[in-house]
């Protein structure tokens, strides 16, 4: 391959987008590794502790688009305790030296400060997109220096983030000069924003597509913004409510909806007038997708009436108020349907059902497209399972979450290794996550360690006898990038048996299982490529206390986290953090 | 007309069992007298019909497992808090926010509201704060919208089972706000 002028290779690389195959294309030779080097514009870091900040940042000096995440996923639902790291300060200082072209930073659950974002904000002359997805440790004063630096900005796109409010005066730091908004959202944000700022931008953003406002935002301000911009093509609504309900401003608003025909997506709605719902009738026949996950308050034959007109969703994320009668509607409504999500309205409810198998059983039979579930109910039995398995053969993502722990089948009372069992085998060649819940033996690890060969992410909680069940999945699933482990019976056993296979994995966690510090030991002394780290959160009486001494290494391990990473063990971890 | 505070509402306040303090008094409604709900075309529903909603739910008594089920705790605390409520003042013609999260208490509220609307002054009396107008001798009485849509006094429940249940925020000229505890039996007039 010599006989290449390096101009042409360089050409013909142009070509590939995926980042697997340019991570090939760079290990061929070394000169291919140089004009990869040199031309790559993309990169994702699914673990920023998997590689140093400064290796990537000299590696590739025109980066235009850098993607990180941050604490492992467990972090959602408070298993990681403060303080654990993620933090984006060494990112945004390595490329902040090394990469002026970059112009785009996706982060999720990192912590990134104030300082951070004003850093991004004056380093990067051309900067056009920030997206932060579950990220914390910052401000509304860092947006404002966002705006008010980043003159040709398209994208400020922040989700489910804990953002610290200082007033609405962020929002008005967007220059006059800047009209080059495609995406604004702001939807997680606690606080008030000034509504003639947020009108007038939306005014001169010609090219703005997306638009998510939060609670904060009340219809009046919400009719304004239809009226201006209704090429809007996705809507968080805000709060919905009118503050002076008549007749004239809700038929106003009507005919504002009726123009935004363009509207394909539509979310918010976190308040909600009620009688003031019909005006979205008009746009309900072109979405496609629907997210009234935040809408408690759209429920019953409210809720019903509106699903009832959304022939063309692909996507429906609801809370579990729909109920089995309103998921009926759905199967019968919705053909197209890809993705559900349903939610827990009341996640501690003393055992309300609000649906159950038989909700999703009608879904399956009547959405033959759908690919996707998230799934939170009461009780589930394998029946139902595996009749959902025969009806949609295409999973790619099944999560199923039966809110009691260890909950069995109902009717038969038996464990619901069968009907996990049918998803895994009817979907095996499409199935890339999975997630299980109610009661489980090594049984269903055994089918899963069969079947679900294209399995990257995998969730266990509160389910298996022994080690035979975790080893069935290592051994099965070549292609697991994730797994996560709680409250369930391996151990060191399982945990030591085949090391090897966690360097084809992103990242293994394990909490409230059986293995001990004398196992995470071992493994770290086995594999140096490998960081395994404990997390130890008791308080520090009892940590001063507490030197590894040799009965304490038989001790469980209460939280294990492991991952691969070619940097070592990182240097910021917290005291309750022992890297192994 | 009389209106409903709210669509959940129905006209059942003389028999519905409502949540109190341990062995305290009945919960004192006055939504009757006065009505905040601007309106809009729902009917009045006099004969009542089942009143249904959170209030009727019991209690979670399940012991809960950290991290399960696996909702993410920002969709936990944005669909548990509604701590985030408006408040009104007689006479003036705005309105302002407070995130009633950020206080700790009644009296931390109360210097908030002071200090938002800096023409009052707080005169203590005992059981009940009152926000007086220096200018005027003008006495406001703080009042709330609870879940259910009745208006209530703030600082009769537990401040904890306030922020949970609070809509928004009204400070009622106490001139008005006289005749409205305890609660009348008929629907009298509306204090607009």
């Amino acid at each position: 391959m010599t006989y290449f002028p390096e101009e042409v290779v360089e050409h013909i690389i142009g070509f590939l987008t995926a980042h697997r195959d340019r991570n090939a294309v760079s290990t061929v030779c070394k000169a291919w590794y140089r004009v990869e080097r040199l031309s790559r514009r993309r990169v994702f870091v699914g673990n920023c502790y998997a590689v140093s900040p400064d290796r990537v940042a000299s590696r590739f000096p025109r980066l235009r688009s850098l993607s990180l995440k941050g604490k492992p996923h467990f972090a959602d639902f408070n298993l990681v305790p403060q303080d654990w790291g993620a933090y984006a300060g060494p990112w945004v200082e390595a490329v902040a030296g090394r990469c002026p072209d970059l112009e785009e930073i996706r982060m999720k659950r990192m912590v990134v400060s104030d300082e951070c974002l004003e850093m991004i904000a004056r380093t990067f002359p051309g900067f056009k997109a920030l997206v932060l997805v579950s990220c914390e440790g910052f401000s509304t004063d860092g947006l404002a220096a966002i705006a008010t630096h980043c003159r040709f900005l398209r994208v400020l796109d922040l989700q489910e983030n804990e953002i610290e409010d200082r007033g609405p005066q962020w929002l008005s730091c967007f220059p006059d000069s800047c009209t080059s908004l495609v995406s604004l959202n702001f939807a997680c944000l606690k606080g008030e924003v000034n509504p003639s700022a947020l009108e007038r931008l939306v005014a001169r953003c010609p090219n703005l597509k997306s638009l998510r406002l939060n609670r904060s935002v009340s219809m009046d301000t919400l009719y304004k913004i239809l009226v201006r911009a209704p090429h809007l093509v996705d809507l968080g609504t805000g709060s919905y409510v009118m503050e002076h309900p008549s007749v004239e401003p809700y038929m106003k608003l009507v005919d504002a909806f009726n123009n935004c025909k363009s509207v394909k997506s539509l979310s918010g709605f976190w308040d909600v007038t009620q009688h003031c719902l019909p005006a979205i009738y008009s746009i309900c026949s072109n979405l496609t997708g629907l997210n009234l996950s935040y809408a408690p308050a759209i429920h019953g034959d409210d809720l019903i009436k509106l699903i009832g007109h959304c022939l063309k969703l692909q996507r429906l994320w609801v809370l579990d108020c729909i109920g089995d009668k309103g998921l009926e509607v759905v199967a019968l409504t919705c053909k197209d349907l890809q993705e559900l999500r349903v939610f827990p309205s009341d996640p501690y409810g003393a055992g309300i059902t609000d649906v159950t198998e038989r909700g999703l059983v009608s879904v399956s039979l009547g959405c033959l497209k759908l690919h996707s579930v998230l799934y939170f109910c009461h009780q589930m039995t394998n029946a139902a399972l595996i009749t959902v398995a025969k009806n949609c053969p295409h999973f790619t993502h099944f999560r199923l979450c039966i809110l009691d722990p260890k909950k069995p089948d109902p009717e038969t009372l038996q464990p619901l290794d069968e009907g996990f069992g049918a998803i895994v085998r009817s979907s095996k060649d499409h199935l890339l996550r999975l997630s299980l819940s109610g009661l489980l033996t090594d049984r269903v690890f055994l089918y899963i360690g069969t079947y679900a060969e294209r399995l990257e992410m995998l969730s266990i909680a509160f389910a298996g006898e022994s080690d035979k069940g975790m080893l069935h999945v290592l051994n099965g699933c070549k292609q697991l990038k994730k797994l996560e482990i709680r409250d369930s019976p391996f151990g060191d056993g399982a945990l030591l048996k085949d090391v090897e296979k966690y360097e084809t994995m992103r990242s293994l966690w394990m909490s409230s299982c059986d293995v001990t510090l004398r196992g995470c030991r071992e493994l770290a002394m086995k594999m140096p490529r490998l960081n395994v780290e404990v997390i130890n959160e008791m308080d520090q009486m009892e940590e001063e206390s507490l030197s590894p001494s040799p009965c304490e290494e038989e001790q469980k391990v209460e939280k294990m986290y492991m991952y691969r990473t070619v940097a070592g063990p990182r240097n910021d971890a917290p005291h309750f953090v022992w890297t192994l | 007309m009389p209106r409903e505070p709210s669509k959940d509402d129905g006209d059942l306040k003389e028999t519905e069992l409502t949540l109190g303090l341990p062995g305290g008094e009945r919960k004192r409604v006055f939504s009757d007298t006065v009505d905040l709900t601007l309106g809009g075309p729902k009917p009045e529903n006099p004969s009542g019909s089942p009143v249904s909603g959170a209030g009727d739910k019991p209690p979670a008594a399940k012991a809960q497992v950290v991290g399960w089920p696996p909702v993410r705790s920002y969709r936990k605390n944005v669909l548990k808090s509604c701590t985030y409520v408006k408040v009104a003042v007689d006479g003036a013609p705005y309105l302002r926010k407070v995130d009633l999260q950020s206080y700790g208490g009644y009296q931390q509220l109360m210097t908030a509201l002071d200090q938002m609307f800096s023409c009052f002054t707080i005169r203590s009396c005992p059981g009940e704060s009152r926000l007086v107008d220096p200018v005027n001798g003008t006495e406001y009485v703080p009042t709330y919208e609870d879940r259910e849509g009745d208006w209530m006094l703030v600082g009769d429940v537990p401040w904890k089972m306030f922020i949970e249940s609070c809509k928004r925020i009204r400070l009622m000229k106490s001139s008005e706000a006289v005749n409205l505890a305890p609660k009348t039996p008929q629907r009298s007039t509306t204090a607009k």
